[in-house]
C-alpha cells in the first residue's frame, strides 16, 4: 500500500513543512517515505508544493502524475490538482483562499477555512496545521498521537515554545472533519 | 546508526565528512548548494577545509594542488560549474591524483534551468576533459546509495588513483528520504599519506607530480599506464542491480533517478501482468556490458529510459551486439518522466512483441 500526497500553495504558507512533518513521521513508524519538494525559483513568492509518499514497500519514483491526496491551499494549486487526484481519493481545500467548490464528483472533497481558524488562534502560521489536522482525519493514514509524537522529537529547540500551538491547530481541523 | 531523514545534497556531503574528507573547494549552484552550506558549517567545526572558490575552474584547481598533498579531497557541483571544471579535471587526470567530484545534473545545454536531467552521461562517462582517460562513474538512485557510494568513491579514487565521478540528479539532491550515515572514520596520519603525495620532501627524494610530458613517448608511457589501470577497473569495479529480471521478457535499462522511475512502472506492469523487469547500471564506467549482453540473450527487447536524449542507450546496443531490439524513451531539459508515460512504452512494447508471435 502506498500513498502518495501532494501540499501545495503560496511560499510561506508551510506546504513544504507539513510535508516534511508527515515524511519524518513515516521514517519514525518505520515506513518507507520520500519528500520531493519544489526547488525553482518559485519558491521565492510563487507557489511552493512537495510531494510525499508513504508506503509499506519500497518506493520507486518520488514522484507520481496523480496523486491519492491532494491538500491545496490557494486556488492556483485547486486548479492544478483538482483534476489529478485518483478517484476515490482526498482533496482538502482551504477555502480561506479558494472561493469556488470543487467539481469532482468522485473523490472526497474536505472543505477547510484553514486561515479562519490559525487566525482565531491568533498565528495565522498555523493554517497548515489545520489542514493537516482535517487530512488525516478524513484518511487517517498516520493518527494524530504519531504526528504529535514526531513533532515533538523533531522540532528545533528554538521552535519548542510553538508545539503545543501546532498540536492545538491540528485538532481543530480535525474536529471539523469529525463534527 | 538510525536512519534519519535526508536531504540527497546533505547526506552525500556528510557522507564524505565521515568518509575522512579533509578539504572541501566549491561554488554555489542549484540544485546542489546545501552540500556547500553543510559543508561550510561542518568542515570548520571539524578543523577541516571548506572553501567557496571565486569559480568552479579556481575550485577545481584548488581540488587538484589539496590532493597533490595526499588528503582525502571532494568538490561538486551542478552541470554548468562541471563544464567550468573540465580543463582541471584533465589535469588532474594526468597527474594521477585521487579525487572525488559529484556532479548533480541539471537541465542544459548552456545555462538551461535548474531541474532534474541526466544530460551529462557520455560528458562524464566518456571522459571528462580532453586526453585519454575515463574517471569511475557511479550513479546513486536513492539517499542510501549516495551516501554509500560517497564512501566507497574515495576508497576508489585512492585504489586506482583516479578521479571518480558521482552522476547524480536534481532529484536525487532535493528530496529526502530515511537512509544511514556511516560512521566516523579518522582522518589520515601525516605519517601515512601515499609516498607519491607532496608532504615536503625532508629526508626523502621530492615528488613531482605534474601533467606535462613534452616527450610524446613519455606521455604515451602514462597514457598506457592509465589504460592498464582502466583495464582493472573495468575487471573488477562493474556495479549493477537487477530487479525482477528473472523470467521477463523485457528489461528495462535505466540509472539513477530514471531507474527508480522505471521500477514504479514495472511494479505497474506486472500487476498487468506483463513479464518485465529492471536493469539498473550503479557504475556507469565501467559499463555492465557484460550483465547487458546476458540480459539481451534471455529477454525479447530491451527499453532504455534516460533524462536525456539518449546517451546511456548507446553503451547499451554496444553491450546488447544486436541480441535483442534496444529501444530509447527520454524527457529533456529537466522534465522528470513520470511512471505511467515509462509503462505506456512498456505497453507498447508488449503488445508488439504479442503481435509478432
Amino acid at each position: 500500500m502506498q500513498t502518495e500526497i501532494i501540499i501545495s500553495g503560496f511560499g510561506g504558507q508551510g506546504a513544504l513543512f507539513i510535508g516534511q512533518l508527515l515524511a519524518y513521521t513515516g521514517l519514525d513508524l518505520k515506513k518507507h517515505v520520500t519528500w520531493f519538494p519544489s526547488y525553482g525559483p518559485e519558491m521565492r513568492g510563487g507557489t511552493a508544493h512537495c510531494t510525499v509518499i508513504i508506503s509499506e514497500d519500497e518506493i520507486g519514483a518520488p514522484v507520481v502524475s496523480r496523486p491519492r491526496v491532494a491538500i491545496v491551499m490557494n486556488l492556483p494549486s485547486l486548479d492544478k490538482y483538482e483534476p489529478l487526484v485518483l478517484p476515490g481519493g482526498v482533496l482538502v481545500i482551504n477555502t480561506s483562499l479558494v472561493d469556488r467548490q470543487a467539481e469532482r464528483t468522485d473523490i472526497d472533497v474536505v472543505y477547510v477555512p484553514a486561515n479562519e481558524i490559525a487566525e482565531e488562534l491568533g498565528e495565522k502560521r498555523l493554517a497548515n496545521m489545520v489542514l493537516l489536522g482535517a487530512f488525516l482525519t478524513k484518511m487517517p493514514i498516520i493518527s494524530l498521537d504519531e504526528i504529535a509524537e514526531s513533532l515533538g522529537k523533531h522540532i528545533p529547540e528554538h521552535r519548542r515554545n510553538l508545539l503545543e500551538a501546532n498540536l492545538v491547530a491540528m485538532k481543530r481541523g480535525s474536529a471539523l472533519v469529525t463534527a | 546508526m538510525a536512519k534519519e531523514l535526508l536531504k540527497g545534497n546533505v547526506a552525500f556531503a556528510e557522507a564524505a565528512i565521515r568518509a575522512g574528507c579533509e578539504a572541501y573547494f566549491g561554488y554555489p549552484i542549484t540544485p546542489q548548494t546545501e552540500a556547500l552550506e553543510h559543508m561550510s558549517k561542518r568542515m570548520p567545526e571539524l578543523g577541516r577545509v571548506f572553501l567557496q572558490a571565486e569559480s568552479e575552474v579556481a575550485a577545481i584547481n584548488m581540488v587538484y594542488g589539496a590532493a597533490c598533498t595526499g588528503v582525502r579531497v571532494m568538490t561538486s557541483s551542478s552541470s554548468p560549474g562541471i563544464s567550468l571544471m573540465m580543463e582541471g579535471i584533465s589535469y588532474i587526470a594526468g597527474s594521477e591524483i585521487p579525487v572525488v567530484i559529484i556532479n548533480v545534473m541539471r537541465g542544459g545545454p548552456g545555462l538551461g534551468n535548474i531541474a532534474p536531467s541526466q544530460g551529462d552521461y557520455n560528458q562524464m562517462v566518456k571522459g571528462g576533459g580532453h586526453g585519454d582517460f575515463q574517471p569511475i562513474v557511479l550513479a546513486p538512485a536513492t539517499i542510501q546509495e549516495f551516501i554509500d557510494l560517497t564512501v566507497e568513491a574515495f576508497d576508489l579514487a585512492e585504489k586506482y588513483r583516479t578521479i571518480v565521478a558521482l552522476l547524480a540528479d536534481g532529484s536525487i539532491g532535493q528530496m529526502m528520504e530515511p537512509a544511514e550515515l556511516p560512521p566516523m572514520r579518522p582522518v589520515r596520519k601525516f605519517k601515512d599519506r601515499p609516498s607519491w603525495a607532496l608532504t615536503g620532501a625532508k629526508g626523502r627524494d621530492p615528488n613531482i607530480i605534474s601533467s606535462i610530458y613534452i616527450d610524446p613517448v613519455e606521455e604515451e608511457k602514462l597514457n598506457l599506464k592509465l589504460m592498464k589501470i582502466k583495464e582493472e577497473i573495468i575487471a573488477n569495479e562493474v556495479r549493477y542491480r537487477d530487479l525482477m529480471l528473472e523470467d521477463a521478457e523485457i528489461a528495462v535499462v535505466a540509472f539513477g533517478t530514471a531507474g527508480r522511475i522505471a521500477q514504479s512502472a514495472i511494479k505497474t506492469a506486472r500487476e498487468e501482468g506483463i513479464k518485465v523487469g529492471l536493469l539498473r547500471p550503479i557504475s556507469l564506467f565501467p559499463f555492465p556490458y557484460e550483465r547487458v549482453k546476458q540480459v539481451a540473450d534471455q529477454v525479447k527487447a530491451i527499453l532504455v529510459v534516460e533524462m536525456n536524449g539518449g546517451q546511456m542507450v548507446e553503451d547499451v546496443r554496444l553491450g546488447a551486439e544486436g541480441r535483442a531490439p534496444v529501444t530509447f524513451y527520454g524527457r529533456m531539459g529537466g522534465v522528470v518522466p513520470m511512471p505511467d508515460e515509462v509503462l505506456e512504452e512498456i505497453q507498447k512494447l508488449h503488445a508488439k512483441l504479442k503481435g509478432g508471435s
